[in-house]
C-alpha cells in the first residue's frame, strides 16, 4: 500500500478540460451523481442504454483522500471543507423553528453524499410502509415490503454490505448478507452486561463497508475516520456505481449544475445545465430521472415553472418540497471509571431495533445505537488550542481526557408535516443567480416526546453499566441525522402525492424521482439502502417504459 | 517511547520514497528549498511539542517532512513559519531557533503566539505557526501508533491498524 500522503491544503478536485458538451442521441438523462444517480445510471447503462449524468459538483482525485482525511482532523477545516464545500454554490436558507445545517448534511461532487456518510444500513421494517394504517399516523406508502424486498436483497449486492442474521425485530429475509458482519467492539461487550440484566436485545449493524474484500475495494483497515472520509475505499461510496456507469458506456458531466428542465405540459425536452466557463448546454434525451437529493430535487422542480405549471415543475399536487422530514438524533452518554477503548474505528457494531414496532400514534418508531467512538479523539484534542499547549502537559490531559467514554445515539422518526418543507428564497441566489432552497424545518410533539422515551432508556443502560452521565441530546438538544426525505412524495393519488408508485412523476410522462425525496413516511432507519432499492427499481420502470 | 520508522509511516510520510533528506530539494515547479533548515527547525520545535519520553525524534520528522515536500504550498507555508521563528529567535535570543536551548525555544514558540493561536495555514503568523509547525508535528505524533499508545489507544484516527484493536479488551 502506498502512503503517499500530501497534506490537507493539497486536495483539489480534479482539472481538466473535459468535454461538457452535451451528449448526442442520449436515452436517458439522470440528473446527480450520488447513490440513486449512480445506480440507476449503472443499470440503463448496463441495459444498453445511452446514458448521461449531470453532476453538479466536481470530480474528485481517488488520491487525495489521505489529504481529505487530514482536513476532517485538523481544526482549520470545518465539515463541508473535507469535500471542497463552496458557500456561495450551495448558498441556503433554514426559517424553520429549529436551524437546518444543510451544508454538514450533504456532499456535492461525483459520490454525492456518501462520499461523507457513515454508511449504516438497514431495511425499513414492513409498518413503515403502513404507517397510517397500522399506527394510525403519517401516509401508508403506495407499496409495501413484499414489493421493495427483492430490490433490498439486489440493494445489499450493490453497495456490499456487512451483517449477520442477528436481529429479531428485523423484516424477513431470505439470503444472508452479501460479507459477515463486523466482530462486536469491546465496549459493545460492555454495554452487553447491562442490556442483559435489563432485557434489552443488542444485534449487528449491516454496514455498507467491507468487511473482507469485495467488488475489488479493499476490506476496512481502521482508519476511524469513516464520517466523513474513507481512504481506503472499504466504505461503498457512489463513485462505485458511477465509475462502473462510465465503463458501460455512460458518459458524466461534472461541475454541470442543472438550472432547468425544459419541458412542454407533458415531458421534459432538455436539461439546461451550466459550466465552469458560464456556457449553458441543453442536454436532451427521452427519459430524465432526477436524483438530486431531498433538497436539490425540489429545488430544481419549483424553478423549473412555467406558464403551464406555474407552481414549479410536476407540481400539479401543490406538494413539490412539502413534507420535508429528517430523522431525530437522541443521544446519552457518560464515563465509566474503567477503560472503553473507543476512536479505534470510526463504525457502529451493534444496535437494538427491539423499541422499533412498538411505534403507535403516540410513540415514533426508534432505535438505540452502540457508540464505538464516544468522547474526544486524542489526536483531534492535540490539535485545538484549549487546554494544554504541548509537551508533557498536553499528554497528561490527553490521558486524562481519553479512554474511559462511553455512549450511545438514537434515530427517532418524525411524521410527515405540510409546515415542513423546502421551498426557495428568492432573496438570495447562488453563484448562478437562482434561489437558493429554503429548509423550513418543524418536527412535533411525537418526535420529541420520543426523544425523551429513548433518553430514558439509554439513562436506564448507562446507569446499570455505572456511568456518570456528561451529555444528553434530548428533545431541546436534538438535531438532525441528515436524512432529507418526504419531498416528492410517493403515491397512488395524483392530487395527494407527486410521483406514483413506479416513481414516474405524475405529470410528466418521461420523469422519473430517485431519492428518499419520495418516502411518503420515513421510518426510523437510515435510508440510503431503501434509496438504492428505489433506483434499482425506479430503472425498470424506465426501461419499461422505453 | 521510541518512535519508529513505522510510526513516521503511519503518520504523514511516503513509504518507499526511503533514503534521507540532505541539502537542497527541489519540489515540482518551484524555487530550491533548503530542507535541511526545515527538518532541523521541525526537529528543534518537537523537542519542545512531544512529550519527554519520546525518543527517535530526528528521523521520524525527516521521513515525515518527506511526505510534506510534494506540495508546494505546504513547503512555503512551512519556510514562512520557520523564518518567524528564527527572526524572533534573533530578536530575543541573538541565535536562531535551532542553536537555542529547549527552554528557550519554548519561548520563541510563545513569543510568536503559536501556544494561544488557532491553526490557520493562511492566517497571521501565530496561527501560520501553530499550523506549519505545531500542530504538523503534533498530528504527526498523535495519528501514528506510539503517539496514540502513549494515550492508551495504539489505533488512532488516521492510522490504518486494522480491525482487531477495536475488538480487544484494555488487558488483552
Ligand atoms: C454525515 C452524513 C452521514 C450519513 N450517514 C448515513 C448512514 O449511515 N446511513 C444512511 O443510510 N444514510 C446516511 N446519510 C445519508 C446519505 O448520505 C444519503 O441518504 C444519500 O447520499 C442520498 O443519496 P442521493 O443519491 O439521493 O443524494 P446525494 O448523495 O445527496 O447526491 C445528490 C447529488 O446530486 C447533485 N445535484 C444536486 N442538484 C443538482 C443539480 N441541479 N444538477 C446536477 N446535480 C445536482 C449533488 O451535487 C449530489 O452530488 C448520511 C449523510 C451525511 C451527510
Ligand atoms: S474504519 Fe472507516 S475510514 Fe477506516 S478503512 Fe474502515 S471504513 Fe474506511
Amino acid at each position: 500500500m502506498s502512503w503517499d500522503r500530501p497534506p490537507a491544503g493539497s486536495a483539489a478536485p480534479t482539472t481538466d478540460d473535459a468535454d461538457r458538451t452535451p451528449v448526442r442521441d442520449a436515452d436517458v438523462c439522470v440528473i446527480g451523481a450520488g447513490p440513486a444517480g449512480g445506480i440507476v445510471a449503472d443499470r440503463l447503462a448496463e441495459a444498453g442504454r445511452e446514458v448521461v449524468i449531470l453532476e453538479a459538483g466536481p470530480r474528485f482525485d481517488p488520491d487525495d483522500r489521505l489529504a481529505r482525511q487530514e482536513r476532517a482532523i485538523r481544526p482549520a477545516y470545518d465539515r463541508p471543507d473535507v469535500w471542497d464545500g463552496d458557500p456561495e454554490r450551495d448558498a441556503y436558507e433554514s426559517t424553520g423553528e429549529r436551524f437546518y445545517p444543510l451544508n454538514h448534511a450533504r456532499a456535492r461532487g461525483v459520490g454525492g453524499s456518501t462520499l461523507h456518510w457513515q454508511g449504516m444500513v438497514m431495511r425499513l421494517h414492513e409498518d413503515d410502509f403502513a404507517s397510517e394504517s397500522a399506527r394510525g399516523v403519517g401516509a401508508d406508502w403506495p407499496i409495501d415490503y413484499d414489493d421493495l424486498r427483492p430490490y433490498y436483497a439486489a440493494a445489499e449486492r450493490e453497495l456490499g454490505v456487512a451483517g449477520a442474521d442477528d436481529n429479531p425485530f428485523a423484516p424477513p429475509r431470505e439470503q444472508p448478507h452479501p460479507m459477515p458482519a463486523f466482530p462486536p467492539s469491546y465496549s459493545d461487550s460492555l454495554f452487553a452486561e447491562a442490556c442483559d440484566e435489563l432485557e434489552i436485545a443488542m444485534h449487528s449493524v449491516p454496514n455498507a463497508r467491507n468487511s473482507e474484500g469485495y467488488d475489488d475495494r479493499s476490506a476496512c483497515v481502521g482508519y476511524g475516520t469513516c464520517q466523513p472520509v474513507c481512504p481506503s475505499g472499504a466504505k461503498y461510496d457512489a463513485t462505485v456505481h458511477v465509475e462502473r456507469a462510465e465503463q458501460r458506456g455512460a458518459t458524466v458531466i461534472d461541475r454541470a449544475p442543472v438550472q432547468r428542465l425544459e419541458h412542454g405540459p407533458d415531458a421534459i425536452e432538455a436539461a439546461v445545465y451550466a459550466t465552469p466557463d458560464d456556457e449553458r448546454h441543453r442536454q436532451s434525451a427521452d427519459a430524465f430521472v432526477i436524483a438530486c437529493g431531498g433538497v436539490e430535487t425540489p429545488r430544481l422542480l419549483l424553478l423549473s415553472e412555467s406558464s403551464h405549471y406555474p407552481d414549479g415543475l410536476a407540481n400539479s399536487s401543490g406538494l413539490v418540497g412539502r413534507y420535508f422530514m429528517d430523522h431525530l438524533f437522541a443521544g446519552t452518554g457518560g464515563v465509566l471509571d474503567e477503560p472503553t477503548r473507543q476512536n479505534h474505528v470510526g463504525f457502529l457494531t451493534s444496535e437494538s431495533h427491539q423499541f422499533y414496532d412498538e411505534a403507535d400514534a403516540e410513540q415514533a418508531p426508534f432505535k438505540l445505537e452502540f457508540f464505538n467512538y464516544d468522547g474526544p479523539s486524542p489526536v483531534g484534542m492535540a490539535l485545538s488550542s484549549d487546554g494544554a499547549d504541548w509537551g508533557d502537559d498536553l499528554l497528561a490531559e490527553l490521558r486524562s481526557a481519553y479512554g474511559t467514554h462511553i455512549g450511545m445515539g438514537g434515530l427517532v422518526e418524525q411524521l410527515p408535516r405540510k409546515d415542513s418543507y423546502v421551498g426557495l428564497d428568492p432573496s438570495t441566489t447562488d453563484d448562478h443567480g437562482n434561489p437558493v432552497p429554503d429548509v423550513h424545518w418543524t418536527v412535533g410533539d411525537r418526535a420529541l416526546e420520543t426523544i425523551e422515551r429513548v433518553n430514558e432508556i439509554q439513562e436506564r443502560i448507562l446507569a446499570e453499566l455505572g456511568a456518570e452521565i456528561t451529555w444528553q441530546a434530548g428533545p431541546e438538544g436534538t438535531g438532525p441525522a441528515y436524512h432529507h426525505m418526504g419531498t416528492t412524495r410517493m403515491g397512488s393519488e395524483p392530487a395527494e402525492s407527486v410521483v406514483g408508485p413506479d416513481l414516474r412523476t405524475h405529470d410528466l410522462e418521461n420523469c422519473w424521482i430517485a431519492s428518499s425525496s419520495v418516502f411518503p413516511t420515513g421510518g426510523a432507519m437510515n435510508p440510503t439502502l431503501t434509496i438504492a432499492a428505489l433506483a434499482l427499481k425506479a430503472a425498470d420502470h424506465v426501461l419499461e417504459a422505453a | 517511547m521510541e518512535l519508529t520508522r513505522r510510526d513516521a509511516v503511519a503518520a504523514l510520510s511516503a513509504l518507499g520514497v526511503g533514503g534521507t533528506l540532505a541539502g537542497c530539494v527541489t519540489p515540482p515547479g518551484s524555487e530550491p528549498v533548503d530542507v535541511d533548515r526545515l527538518h532541523e527547525t521541525l526537529v528543534a520545535a518537537a523537542e519542545v511539542v512531544y512529550p519527554s519520553r519520546v525518543s527517535g525524534i530526528d528521523p521520524f520528522v525527516a521521513a515525515f517532512l518527506e511526505g510534506r515536500l510534494a506540495d508546494r504550498a505546504h513547503i512555503e507555508g512551512l519556510e514562512g513559519a520557520v523564518t518567524e521563528l528564527d527572526e524572533n529567535a534573533r530578536v530575543w535570543f541573538d541565535d536562531g531557533f535551532t542553536a537555542l536551548s529547549v527552554a528557550d525555544r519554548e519561548q520563541v514558540l510563545r513569543n510568536v503566539g503559536a501556544d494561544e493561536a488557532d491553526e490557520d495555514p493562511s492566517g497571521t503568523a501565530s496561527e501560520r505557526v501553530r499550523y506549519y509547525v505545531v500542530n504538523d508535528l503534533l498530528l504527526a505524533l498523535y495519528a501514528s501508533p506510539t503517539g496514540g499508545e502513549l494515550v492508551g489507544l495504539e489505533n488512532p484516527q488516521g492510522h490504518a491498524g486494522g480491525t482487531g484493536s477495536y475488538q480487544r479488551g484494555p488487558n488483552a
